[in-house]
């Protein structure tokens, strides 16, 4: 809540943006969508009821909903004009007077946040003149023709096979004969020594993802002390594609909580990343939550497992902003070692719009681009203070990483991609003014 | 102007332009039309309802039925002469109409009383009763000279709200 929510051309709109993440009091106050209160909340609210006000927000199932603390205290918000002011007598006027609510719908019409963090920002074309056009013809060339041969000639004969071993098709497809000559026996007949079994899997896998990343021409900076295995502990990341994952792994053996998906990345799911461990889950099964934190837990406290890593935005953002962190991965009572990743957006755009391409457009958009360039950060891990409950800590480790990777801070939680929020919050705004115009009705 | 192609040219936005009374610059227009192409996803030339609610901002306002109604399937020219009434520049008269249009949906040309009730339904929920709600607006009406019975025109509007100072106005970002 701290940091300032964008330095655009428009400061006054990212503030209204704050003042939208309380949108429950735009109405009582009669907020004009220009000038929010912003500031002067910030000043009376404490800190504690931001973070209350931002669990009711994000908050999309019931449990949430009901405790005490996410029933937001309404005086810490309200102006302080607004206290002095004595109720007065209601008139015809301030019932047929729906513009706050209308500026409101109007300008979420016209901007909101939310959609903000799903825009895939499209390059600007830099080809537009007469010597620059046929380089980029010539780049075109290079990287469709030669980095990505189309045409599968590495089935025909091994010789083939060598001579692209420059290629990135040919680099990926070398690297799959190869893990899979090696993963498959290992795997079915080394039954017995388990600890040697796994241990060559998981570097297995992090040579397979290392062959991803080499087949993009990755350029990946670490920066921070490695992650080490060790019990009780899950790391958290941003989340903007599925490649963060193979980033990640190739470094350190990551068990990973991932969506299920369909088609050729769900048989990957199955079959591969079942060896390091990893936990499904699945957004439209309403009861799947309980289920997958009862695995989270189980998966911490086991000293073998690998270490875990959670995406707690729960959904792929564009890399300049970070929606609200969901709290599951903050209320285990184990530290918490935060991962910020920064794409260099020069190169590629590796947002992954899933709403607007398949994952495997996505790979052969990134394979045909020159370089993928990203910044890892090992943050410092962190505990749960005495008196923080966990929706404070995630949004700490959530302040954390974006100031580090210089993402923007949204109050909004990113299932609203595929669902609608709750009516709880439309409810709220109805019951401040029906309760304001209640109370006028008793002035005189 | 039906389809949302990916460019707009000068004639596309003077035409928009001069249907929206000029409320608009014309760098406002090409954002909005930025805006307008972002939330109709597949190009169809015109924002769903759907498309619509998946703005979480919007889907939580409690007049959001309402506005639908209003904006549903609008091609981009009657998209910015809705916002028309939002810019800094349009008259109390314009947001005055816009307000009246909002309470009388169905277009008859007059407020009932039904209408009222329904937009003070919308806006309270159910944190005041049937009751309350019709107690308090045959109050306000007697109160400003007018009946239950009685129907609400735009003259009456503007009488009303004039007095109110209407602060109804949305900034358009443009980059």
């Amino acid at each position: 809540m701290n940091q300032r929510v964008g330095t655009d051309s428009s400061p006054l709109r990212f503030a209204a943006c704050e003042s939208a993440s309380i949108p429950l009091f735009a109405t009582f106050i009669g907020a004009r969508r220009r000038a929010p209160p912003a500031r002067t909340h910030r000043q009376i609210g404490s800190q504690l009821v931001g973070r209350r006000i931002l669990a009711a927000m994000g908050g999309l199932d019931s449990s949430s909903m009901e405790t005490d603390l996410d029933r937001p205290n309404i005086e810490e918000y309200l102006t302080t004009e607004t206290i002095r002011e004595v109720p007065k007598k209601l008139h015809l006027s301030d019932l047929l007077d729906i513009s706050p609510t209308l500026t409101e719908a109007a300008g979420a019409i016209v901007d909101d946040s939310f959609t903000r963090c799903f825009k895939s920002n499209s390059p600007e074309p830099w080809n537009w003149n007469i010597y620059l056009f046929p380089l980029w013809c010539l780049g075109v060339v290079v990287r469709y023709g030669i980095l990505f041969p189309a045409s599968f000639s590495w089935l025909v004969s091994l010789s083939n096979l060598i001579s692209c071993m420059f290629c990135r098709v040919g680099v990926l497809a070398l690297g799959w004969i190869v893990f899979f000559a090696a993963f498959l026996p290992v795997h079915f007949l080394i039954r017995g020594h388990d600890k040697w079994r796994r241990k060559i899997e998981r570097k297995l896998v992090e040579m397979m993802c290392s062959v991803f990343v080499a087949s993009w021409t990755g350029v990946i900076k670490y920066h921070g002390p490695r992650p080490s295995r060790r019990p009780q502990q899950v790391f958290v990341a941003n989340h903007t594609s599925m490649i963060d994952f193979i980033i990640l792994e190739q470094m350190t053996a990551f068990a990973v909580i991932m969506q299920k998906h369909p088609g050729w990345v769900g048989f990957i799911q199955k079959t591969i990343l079942e060896s390091v461990g990893c936990i499904w889950f699945n957004r439209t099964e309403s009861k799947d939550r309980e289920v997958v934190a009862t695995k989270i837990r189980e998966h911490t406290q086991g000293v073998d497992n690998n270490p875990l890593l959670i995406f707690p935005e729960g959904t792929c953002v564009n890399n300049h902003y970070t929606v609200m962190f969901k709290k599951g991965a903050f209320e285990l009572g184990c530290a918490v070692c935060p991962v910020a990743i920064k794409y260099n957006k020069i190169f590629v755009d590796a947002f992954w719009n899933s709403k607007k391409q398949s994952f495997t457009t996505h790979l052969a958009q990134l394979m045909t681009s020159w370089a993928v360039v990203c910044d890892v950060w090992y943050l410092e891990p962190q505990y749960i203070r005495p008196g923080e409950i966990p929706i404070e800590f995630a949004e700490r480790v959530r302040d954390m990483i974006s100031v580090r990777a210089g993402l923007k801070k949204v109050p909004w939680d990113g299932y609203l991609k595929y669902f609608r929020p709750s009516p709880k919050l439309t409810e709220r705004k109805q019951q401040i003014f029906a309760e304001s115009v209640l109370k006028r009705l008793e002035e005189k | 102007m039906g389809n949302a192609s990916s460019m707009l040219t000068q004639y596309d936005i003077e035409e928009v332009q001069e249907h929206c009374n000029y409320l608009f610059s014309q760098q406002e227009i090409v954002a909005l039309y930025n805006r307008f192409c972002q939330l109709d996803r597949t190009a169809k030339g015109f924002i769903s309802s759907d498309e619509f609610l998946s703005i979480p901002e919007f889907s939580l306002n409690p007049l959001s039925q309402r506005l639908l109604k209003m904006v549903d399937g609008l091609n981009f020219k009657d998209f910015v002469a809705f916002l028309s009434a939002f810019s800094p520049q349009a008259t109390p008269q314009q947001k005055v109409e816009l307000i009246f249009k909002v309470y009388d949906v169905d277009g008859k040309g007059r407020v009932t009383f039904k209408d009222l009730l329904e937009v003070l339904r919308d806006l309270t929920g159910s944190f005041m009763s049937e009751e309350q709600r019709e107690k308090v607006l045959g109050q306000v009406l007697e109160e400003a000279g007018y009946s239950r019975e009685s129907s609400l025109y735009l003259e009456d509007f503007m009488k009303v709200l004039s007095k109110a100072g209407l602060k109804m106005e949305v900034e358009v970002p443009v980059d």
